[in-house]
């Protein structure tokens, strides 16, 4: 691979890995992770085939791992408690939902399914092989996903609130 | 004409532009009698709108510096050719009667450590293990033997150390012979680890391994393994472990893990 090739898709890596982890400085590091394992494994990588796909499902890996560890979960769903009863809802109908927030409501495996949709423009067996999952997981998890967030976004709450934390 | 059942994975594929040309034509006809349905379309159309409108910014902000470094990180050039200034031959036999010495005492702790490691090692790669395969796998890599290399060891130093979380720094080894080529970061068993890289005048490559995954909070003294062709001296220092790993006879890595020792001993 060239020294170069992985530039270009610094800015989508970016897109993606903030909407799905939420906070910038953390969305960056998923980000470094993700280049370093690419570099690390870059002997992995067949010449030819679709790069983009390779470093976001590197990224998914290393994203599980993250969120394996249940320190790191614990953290961010604490954070997620504070933020959300606080925010203020005036302006709600004015300036759009608090988006971020919404999302981090989801389950994460949702919420990555419906980001490669939505934001990628991922076909869904693209999404699947990303993921490594099967293209009908990849449908119900997009269904549930949206069908939750348009619950959350209409100010009804979905039926469970906060994942379990392990 | 086909005259399935719209199913809710058609009224997705709908909203994402995903259906043939066909199926559309029949899901929009569903639309125009279900109006749930089509409220429901309405609203993930809107969703992926806002989601665009709300991430696609991240797009245009100017990208850290150091992803842009870590992405564009230039394929290292070993140069091979570069003569250490004084010959290791003469220290070498000069360190051979201490090797020799240090193997019957590294052998024993070997032997003392497979007695002990039913406890918490049992799901964890031994450190020497780890150490002697990231050898294998990057010390016969030309192009790209290390992530950074020597001529940036400032940086290097740097990297690794917020990496890791506490200081680290090679050793420097020039003096019996070794030239620093630059290091990587790697995974160890729960988190990140450092490995250095050094190559002699006849580019014979060895690699120090360094964790801060230790929990023991055992010291040891020298440890010899051996992976293979691979010759691995190694030990535990407070929450630091290291490892020297390279395809050389077990005097001249002795002698370099004594070298490596005393200047970690007396940083």
């Amino acid at each position: 691979m060239d020294s170069s090739a992985l530039q270009p898709e610094l800015p989508r890596l970016r897109r993606y890995a903030r909407a799905l982890v939420g906070e910038r400085a953390a969305a960056d590091d998923l980000v470094q992770d993700t280049l370093e394992r690419a570099w690390s494994r870059v002997a992995q990588w067949r010449q030819g085939s679709d790069l983009r796909a390779w470093l976001f499902s590197i990224m998914h890996n290393l994203r599980v791992d993250q969120l394996r560890r249940p320190g790191l979960n614990t953290l961010s769903m604490e954070d997620e408690d504070c933020v959300v009863p606080t925010r203020a809802t005036q302006s709600d109908r004015l300036e759009l939902v608090d988006l971020d927030a919404a999302l981090a409501r989801l389950p994460e495996e949702q919420r990555a399914v419906l980001l490669l949709v939505a934001i990628e423009e991922m076909r869904y067996a693209e999404v699947a092989a990303t993921l490594g999952i099967p293209v009908g997981t990849v449908m119900s998890r997009l269904s549930r996903g949206r069908e939750r967030l348009r619950l959350i976004l209409d100010g009804r709450s979905p039926s469970t609130n906060l994942r379990v934390v392990r | 004409m086909s005259e399935q059942a719209i199913t809710e994975a058609d009224l997705h594929a709908y909203v994402d532009g995903q259906l043939p040309e066909t199926r559309r034509a029949e899901v929009e006809d569903y639309l125009s009698s279900q109006p749930e349905a089509a409220a429901r379309v309405h609203a993930y159309r809107a969703q992926r709108d806002a989601l665009r409108q709300h991430y696609d910014p991240v797009l245009e902000e100017e990208i850290p510096a150091s992803l842009l470094q870590l992405a564009g990180r230039a394929p290292v050039a070993v140069d091979a050719k570069k003569q250490p200034f004084l010959s290791r031959w003469s220290l070498q036999r000069f360190a051979a009667g201490v090797a020799i010495a240090m193997i019957g005492g590294a052998a024993g702790w070997l032997g003392h450590a497979r007695y002990q490691g039913g406890d918490q090692m049992v799901h964890m790669t031994p450190l020497p293990r780890q150490a002697a395969v990231a050898h294998v796998v990057y010390s016969p890599d030309v192009r790209r033997p290390v992530e950074v290399t020597a001529d940036q060891e400032d940086q290097l130093v740097k990297w690794l150390s917020k990496r890791l979380g506490t200081p680290v720094t090679p050793p420097k080894l020039g003096a019996i012979g070794y030239e620093l080529i630059g290091g990587r970061l790697l995974p160890g068993n729960s988190g990140p680890v450092a490995q250095f890289m050094y190559h002699d005048s006849t580019g014979q490559r060895l690699t120090l391994y360094v964790t801060t995954e230790n929990t023991t909070n055992r010291d040891t003294g020298f440890r010899f393994a051996q992976e293979g062709p691979v010759n691995v001296f190694y030990w535990i220092d407070g929450q630091f472990g290291y490892a020297l790993s390279a395809g050389i006879a077990k005097s001249e890595l002795a002698r370099v893990a004594t070298a490596v020792y005393d200047q970690l001993e007396h940083k």
